[in-house]
């Protein structure tokens, strides 16, 4: 007989056993180390986001612009990889943010349970008849800020309702089990109920909505800088690569090519693994 | 049933009122208006204009004119342009209602295609390849997909026009591209909800009596089988045809997307509330009408009944 293995790792061994699941997590990682390290390599060839290469402007991709150059000459391999880190920080920091909202939400609507849950979850169902634009930009006018870091935690305080929703129900059931009574038994505080019992029982499905909601933090940023209230010139997200390549799509397509392949390339891949980490938590639902 | 209804159709009136005063407030909340701009008008004009648009009265008193002409369908006047919220609707909403539709048409029925093959064949080539087409749906955001459709499909092969095009062949590639988003998702709804219909009793219990395969899972399976995907279509519907700006400007439709940015970006606030009220409307409606498919689709959810 084999010793007992955590929930978490046999999680993991199944995970690994989804081959594409798996490929799709390495993927992942190796565009963020391209991302992050990239540039500065690029650097050693002599390749940067900056410099305006006049003899080769909007010019197709050649060994010397693997990707091809924008109409100000400028290479699209390394504004990519740039954009790519501003991708990767917009998906992680406004997941975060609609994590913390949205747990904390939904844990404490479902524990608490009669009318404070009724109260909390009809505000829930009221924010989710607004378009998320409403919220930023109403938000980026109130606080009059154009900094990077308020348009990522903003995307993120817009998108925690759905966290809450699932977060909530699973506390709903989970709060009828056995150890949860026991823990009321010994006298545990209700607080101390949630943060020690309760959240961490549904982190399962909530590392598996945050796969979803980083690539959805991603779709976001593009549509805010398509708009022109995103990231804005000289700095290059993935969001205003694309829309600079969409206006130039009939007489230089790689200008959108490459931005847009990276883009869903990364999408696809944060999207497949989050199914492979919902089938590997819960194998019952496959 | 009537009563259903009624009340369904009463809760939807409060959660229009709640979205208008939520609105309204947030916006009077927000600093900077319509009238504030570089160059300093002259303070008489400048008081001319905010009182053509009462801003000098109490609050409360400018809250209760919007509510009262909401009440009677008066989504009022826009601050920058020379018409009327209602006019501006009329004009461009059936651009938008066009293309929302044949989305929504194209996202159902590919989307459930694909769920409903990839579900009846799970876990075999057909079913990864029918995800996998999904995942990419859902995975390419419209900005990139219209370009490179107007690029290739248009430009290079001459199938459909480039840009904005009269009667429904215009409005193919632009449908295609916004829809495909929802086609993504819908199949993914589908293929879950499939597979747990199928392995329900009466699925069995049909296959017992001899129904074929292709039975079983087109005419017992697929009833149930789409309850989640029905219950997806109400606000992916609403929120499809109220505009979709991305796909409206790419492909030059002259829908109501562009008017609720345009109304953002240059704070007319009595368009932005407008189309915020006409969007939620369309959402409520939806809903409800989500709710009485229900009803008629699954015999054991017979509404009046059990009221909630």
């Amino acid at each position: 007989m084999t010793a007992p293995r955590s929930l978490g790792r046999e999680a993991w061994r199944r995970l690994r056993k989804n081959r594409m699941a798996f490929a799709c997590l390495l993927g992942v990682a190796a565009i963020a180390v391209a991302c992050f390290g990239g540039p500065v390599v690029c650097g050693w060839f002599g390749l940067d986001a900056t410099t305006l290469d006049l003899d080769l402007l909007a010019a197709p991709p050649s060994a010397a612009h693997p990707l091809g150059t924008d109409n100000l000459g400028r290479d699209l391999l390394v504004r990519v990889m740039i954009g790519g880190q501003i991708a990767i920080v917009v998906g992680l920091t406004a997941t975060a943010v609609a994590l913390v909202i949205g747990v904390a939400w939904g844990a404490v609507a479902g524990y608490a349970g009669g009318r404070v849950d009724a109260v909390m979850m009809r505000i829930v169902d009221v924010l989710y008849g607004f378009p998320t634009i409403v919220f930023v930009v109403v938000i980026r006018a109130v606080f009059d800020t154009h900094s990077l870091v308020s348009l990522f935690a903003l995307i993120g305080a817009v998108s925690w309702l759905t966290m809450a929703r699932i977060v909530r129900g699973q506390v709903l059931s989970l709060r009828q089990r056995e150890f949860i009574e026991a823990a009321r038994a010994i006298g545990a505080s209700p607080a101390r109920i949630v943060l020690r019992h309760v959240i961490p029982n549904t982190l399962g499905t909530v590392v598996v909505y945050a796969t979803v909601l980083i690539p959805q933090a991603m779709l976001t940023e593009t549509f805010l800088s398509f708009i022109g209230l995103g990231v804005q010139a000289p700095l290059a997200s993935w969001g205003t690569l694309v829309t600079e390549g969409s206006t130039q799509v009939a007489v230089s397509p790689w200008v959108l090519a490459g931005p847009g392949l990276a883009m869903g390339l990364t999408i696809f891949a944060l999207n497949f693994l989050g199914d492979g980490l919902r089938d590997a938590i819960d194998p019952q639902t496959r | 049933m009537l009563r259903l209804i009624v009340s369904r159709l009463a809760g939807g009136v409060a959660v229009l009122a709640a979205v208008a005063t939520i609105a309204f407030l947030l916006l009077h909340a927000a600093p900077g208006g319509p009238f504030s701009r570089e160059r300093r008008l002259q303070p008489a004009v400048q008081r001319n204009i905010e009182d053509r648009y009462h801003l000098h009265d109490p609050l409360w008193q400018q809250y209760a004119r919007y509510m009262r002409g909401l009440a009677h369908g008066d989504l009022g006047h826009s601050m920058k342009r020379p018409e009327t919220v209602g006019a501006i609707i009329k004009r461009h909403f059936p651009y938008s209602l066009t293309l929302g539709l044949m989305a929504i048409g194209f996202a159902a029925v590919f989307g459930t295609l694909l769920g409903v093959v990839a579900a009846a064949r799970k876990n075999t080539w057909v079913d990864y390849t029918a995800m996998s087409v999904a995942l990419i749906g859902i995975s390419i955001p419209s900005l990139v997909l219209g370009p490179l459709a107007i690029r290739y499909l248009a430009l290079a092969l001459g199938w459909v026009p480039a840009a904005r095009a009269d009667g429904v062949v215009g409005y193919l590639a632009p449908a295609a591209v916004l829809g495909l988003i929802y086609a993504g998702t819908i199949a993914r709804l589908a293929r879950a909800s499939m597979i747990e219909t199928l392995g329900a009793d009466y699925i069995r219990t049909a296959r017992a009596k001899g129904v074929s395969e292709r039975g079983v899972v087109w005419r017992h399976g697929l009833r149930l089988g789409l309850l989640p995907v029905v219950s997806y279509l109400g606000p992916a519907t609403a929120a499809l045809i109220s505009g979709s700006f991305v796909v409206e400007k790419i492909f030059q439709i002259p829908g109501l997307g562009f008017y609720f940015v345009d109304s953002v970006t240059s704070r007319d606030y009595p368009v932005l509330t407008g189309l915020l009220v006409f969007y939620v409307g369309f959402l409520v409606l939806f809903n409800l009408l989500v709710d009485l498919a229900y009803g008629w689709i699954d015999p054991r959810i017979r509404h009046g009944e059990r009221a909630p």
